[in-house]
């Protein structure tokens, strides 16, 4: 049998392995990307995208049933009820064009898609399974592991029947009376939001002492705030154990607590997917459980790279985007470098948090300045002032080391942040650039005016 | 700070010693891990050493075009490594082998003066950045720039860490690079074109031109060459091609290559004494059963012959695809030594730029090759009437100590009738 050749071979079609394949084309590459699901990976498929859906539908369903009762705006309106079913539905539209549409992209980009399962078999030689059992050798130049990762597992709660994992519960057709999530993390908060929203009796179990333990109180102070209200009941330092029965036995410190749950849904993290399917061969250097990647995102062997999920933390869509357009440009002989300065990261818990750069905590004896939604009209005029923004820069200088935000809507702030922080920006460069009235962008100015000692509105 | 030896590294193949084609640093510089070092070139690959430390290169092992034995040292460089790379050679007490020995008094006297290379620092930077006056960011700091400037710098080989920043918080501006831009280029040469102009470039011929040079002074040196040129009517030819590649489907583009190794290979069953090598020194002929047909190739460096190894057992698309990757492979640099020796004749094709004739210069120790001229479309006399025929001129030169002139026509003759009536080539006997 005679192995077809290519320049590159992309094993995985998620957000890392499709840009990858896309640039790749369009650079002029012979490429080939090997994906056994549906293009799009984690995110389009199972992730961001299917979450926001769930996320927005709940948002509006909230927002109805906030009409049924006493409101300021004067509103009079029935009870809502709501089809989740249809609402799935809508979802599943949302994925199948958005994957169709990645699908299409890959094609103008003359990228050859091998729908199969890819086995290494050594570095530049790759046998892939198809769905029809017929196997094909792959001989490339360049090899691109993409293989994202998947939801790590809680041994005394396998997944399987109500215990579900972020990829079950956003195919559920009914909302669960009683869900009990294990894991307060960013996808365990969003979920848990969304699911309170549409009516379910919501209770978070987190391990350490605080929700979203990678991030600061204050920025968590206005979610936590929130979740009360939505009825939420959280409860911090506390372990998972069994579930049966429909109850889920928790150790609360020393006391052992039974929560009535109709489903449990685990989310303590995602596992990098670089098992069973010929890696273990090559032998590459790893960075505690992630493939270790350099600056140019090359493995410890020659010709052999990895981007998106399996190079590690922050496991991030975007990354892995960057991260795959930077592959291909390093295989097409392009001059660059991982550069990057700001990762933007959004938590679309109720209110959303936006973390850019490097927080207080973090930053040592860097000036902060915040300012709160309170001071915003355009907050206020949405009936949402709760949060704010806060900057994080040196002294001296006023370079601008880290933005942070926490309120209503803030996610779409997150690009204004990013490029302050990749522009190399200081607190005069943000109070000196003039932001549309009203909008919420203006706490951004004024908590660079405020970090400048001239704040107006506070 | 810590002083340490980049080696030379082991490249395989049994190479013990290497080139020095390129420097990509000189002393003084700011290196960062895996920033390239040197080029180095083996038989016929050059092959990139990296920095193994980010730290100041201290000097240099060789100036180019020296060889250096693999396991030298290429360079040092001063870092602030904790000594336990394998490689580090610290200045540690006297160790025990002798290379351990030697190595730490070669580089105590350099050791000492350590607080003078870190304030001797500044000034290095500030001539990169062609004395901009303003103080460099303190060593380990990342360079603040917004992207476009990072990319511009890149694609220049700017190193941003030796630019001042002129910006707010000592933010480097497209102006600071500006600056490095103006002081890199020469002085501007805005005057007219009728300027006189002064100097001489001198160019090291070192590396793979070296080996071209050597191999071509040898072989006209000792071969008296004797070069034949005779025209070729390849009309019939070219229509057989033409009718080929119209139903070649999938299969590799039949180029004029494949033809002339099939000729080649039936002329040889008449003419053994052309797929031989003649081993001077020896005295010895070695006339060869196997064809391995090296075939010159024009690449970014520049002139390479890979080999077409075993062409008799080739069919016309075989060899056109093989020859193709080969061709590929060799202008990529990729070709293994393989593919790169071992050629029992060569053929020599410039394609369009085929000149009307040319004396080609035979690969020692081959004792033949066979140069292509362009095609082109000429009237000939029928007879009767001038009728355009498709015509090329094919220019082969003999070694002459151990080919006789009446061989070399005989044998041309041989190969103008196969090429004129392809079918000759085919069949199987035409006895």
């Amino acid at each position: 049998m005679t192995a077809r050749a290519c320049k590159v071979l992309i094993i995985g079609g998620g957000p890392g392995g499709y840009v990858a394949a896309i640039r790749a084309g369009q650079l002029g590459l012979d490429t080939v990307l090997v994906e056994e699901g549906a293009v799009g990976g984690t995110c389009l498929n199972v992730g961001c995208i299917p979450s926001k859906a769930l996320i927005h539908t709940a948002e509006v369903f909230s927002d109805a049933c906030a009409l049924a009762v006493d409101n300021p705006f004067g509103i009079t309106s029935a009870a809502p009820q709501i089809d989740l079913a249809r609402a799935v539905a809508w979802k599943d539209g949302i994925v199948s064009r958005l994957t169709g549409g990645v699908a299409t992209l890959l094609r103008k980009a003359r990228v050859n898609v091998l729908r199969g399962r890819a086995q290494i078999m050594d570095g530049k030689t790759v046998g892939v399974t198809a769905t029809d059992g017929t196997v094909e050798t792959l001989r490339c130049e360049n090899l691109v592991i993409a293989t994202g990762a998947r939801a790590q597992t809680i041994p005394t709660l396998p997944f399987g029947g109500d215990i579900l994992s972020s990829t079950e519960v956003l195919a559920l057709e009914t909302v669960p009376k009683r869900l009990c999530v294990v894991g307060g993390g960013y996808i365990g908060l969003e979920v848990g939001t969304a699911m309170a929203k549409l009516g379910a009796q919501v209770t978070i179990v987190e391990a350490a002492p605080q929700l979203l333990p990678l991030y600061d109180g204050d920025l968590i102070k206005p979610v936590a705030r929130r979740l009360a209200a939505l009825n939420v009941q959280v409860l911090t330092e506390a372990r998972a154990q069994n579930y049966a029965n429909g109850q889920l036995e928790v150790m609360v410190g020393e006391t052992r607590e039974l929560i009535a749950a109709d489903k449990v849904l685990v989310t303590v993290g995602r596992v990098p997917h670089i098992h069973g399917f010929g890696l273990e061969t090559l032998g590459l250097d790893r960075n505690g459980r992630y493939l270790a990647v350099d600056q140019h995102c090359r493995t410890s062997m020659r010709g052999v790279y990895a981007v998106g999920d399996v190079t590690g933390e922050p496991m991030l869509a975007h990354r892995a985007m960057a991260q795959g357009d930077l592959v291909a440009r390093v295989i097409a002989g392009e001059p660059v470098v991982w550069d990057k300065r700001a990762m933007p990261a959004v938590c679309f818990t109720d209110p959303e948090i936006v973390v850019v750069g490097q927080l207080p905590t973090q930053a040592g004896n860097a000036g902060v300045a915040v300012f709160p939604f309170a001071g915003n009209g355009r907050a206020m005029t949405r009936d949402r002032d709760d949060g704010f923004v806060r900057i994080v820069f040196i002294r001296e200088s006023g370079l601008v080391l880290g933005i942070q935000a926490v309120g209503a809507g803030v996610s779409e702030m997150a690009g204004e942040f990013a490029l302050a922080l990749e522009m190399g920006a200081t607190l005069t460069d943000i109070a000196a650039t003039i932001q549309a009235h009203p909008t919420q962008s203006e706490a951004v100015q004024e908590a660079a005016l405020k970090g400048l000692g001239m704040a107006l509105h506070i | 700070m810590t002083i340490s030896s980049i080696k030379v590294p082991d490249v395989g193949e049994g190479v013990a010693e290497v080139e020095i084609v390129v420097w990509h640093v000189k002393p003084g510089d700011l290196v960062r891990e895996d920033d390239l070092l040197a080029d180095v070139m083996t038989d016929k690959a050059t092959v990139e050493i990296p920095s193994l430390f980010a730290g100041t290169v201290v000097d240099l092992g060789g100036a180019v075009g020296e060889t250096l034995a693999v396991g030298g040292v290429l360079c040092r460089i001063e870092h602030a490594g904790t000594g336990v790379e394998p490689e580090v050679r610290n200045a540690a007490p006297a160790g025990e082998s002798a290379e351990a020995a030697s190595e730490p008094s070669l580089v105590k006297p350099k050791q000492e003066p350590t607080p003078d290379i870190a304030s001797a620092e500044p000034p290095t930077v500030q001539k990169t950045a062609a004395g901009i006056p303003s103080a460099p960011r303190p060593e380990g700091q990342t360079p603040l720039a917004s992207p476009a400037v990072r990319d511009r710098a890149r694609r220049a080989g700017i190193d941003l860490r030796t630019v001042p920043g002129s910006g707010p918080a000592g933010r480097i501006t497209d102006a600071d690079l500006d600056a490095v831009f103006a002081a890199r280029s020469t002085p501007p040469s805005s005057a007219s074109t009728r300027q006189r102009k002064e100097g001489t470039e001198r160019i090291p011929v070192i590396g793979l031109r070296r080996k071209i040079a050597d191999r071509m002074a040898l072989a006209n040196a000792r071969i008296p060459h004797i070069t034949v040129i005779e025209e070729v009517d390849v009309s019939a030819l070219e229509d057989l091609r033409a009718t080929m590649n119209d139903e070649r489907g999938e299969r590799p583009k039949l180029t004029l290559l494949p033809f002339l190794a099939a000729a080649l290979k039936r002329a040889f069953i008449d003419h053994p004494e052309m797929n031989a090598h003649f081993l001077d020194d020896e005295g010895i002929i070695e006339r060869h059963n196997a064809i391995h047909l090296g075939i010159a190739t024009m690449t970014p460096n520049g002139l390479i012959v890979p080999v077409l190894r075993n062409a008799e057992t080739y069919g016309l698309f075989g060899a056109a695809g093989e020859i193709a990757r080969l061709a590929d492979a060799a202008r990529q640099g990729k070709a293994t030594r393989e593919e790169l020796s071992g050629s029992t004749f060569t053929i020599t094709s410039l394609g369009p730029l085929g000149a009307l004739a040319t004396t080609p210069i035979i690969n020692h120790p081959e004792v033949a090759i066979l140069g292509v001229n362009r095609m082109a479309v000429r009237p000939m006399w029928d007879g009767t009437q001038f009728v355009p025929r498709r015509m090329m001129n094919i220019s082969a030169s003999f070694d002459h100590r151990v080919i006789d002139g009446w061989n070399a026509a005989t044998f041309i003759q041989r190969l103008r009738a196969l090429l004129q009536t392809p079918a000759l080539i085919f069949m199987e006997d035409e006895a």
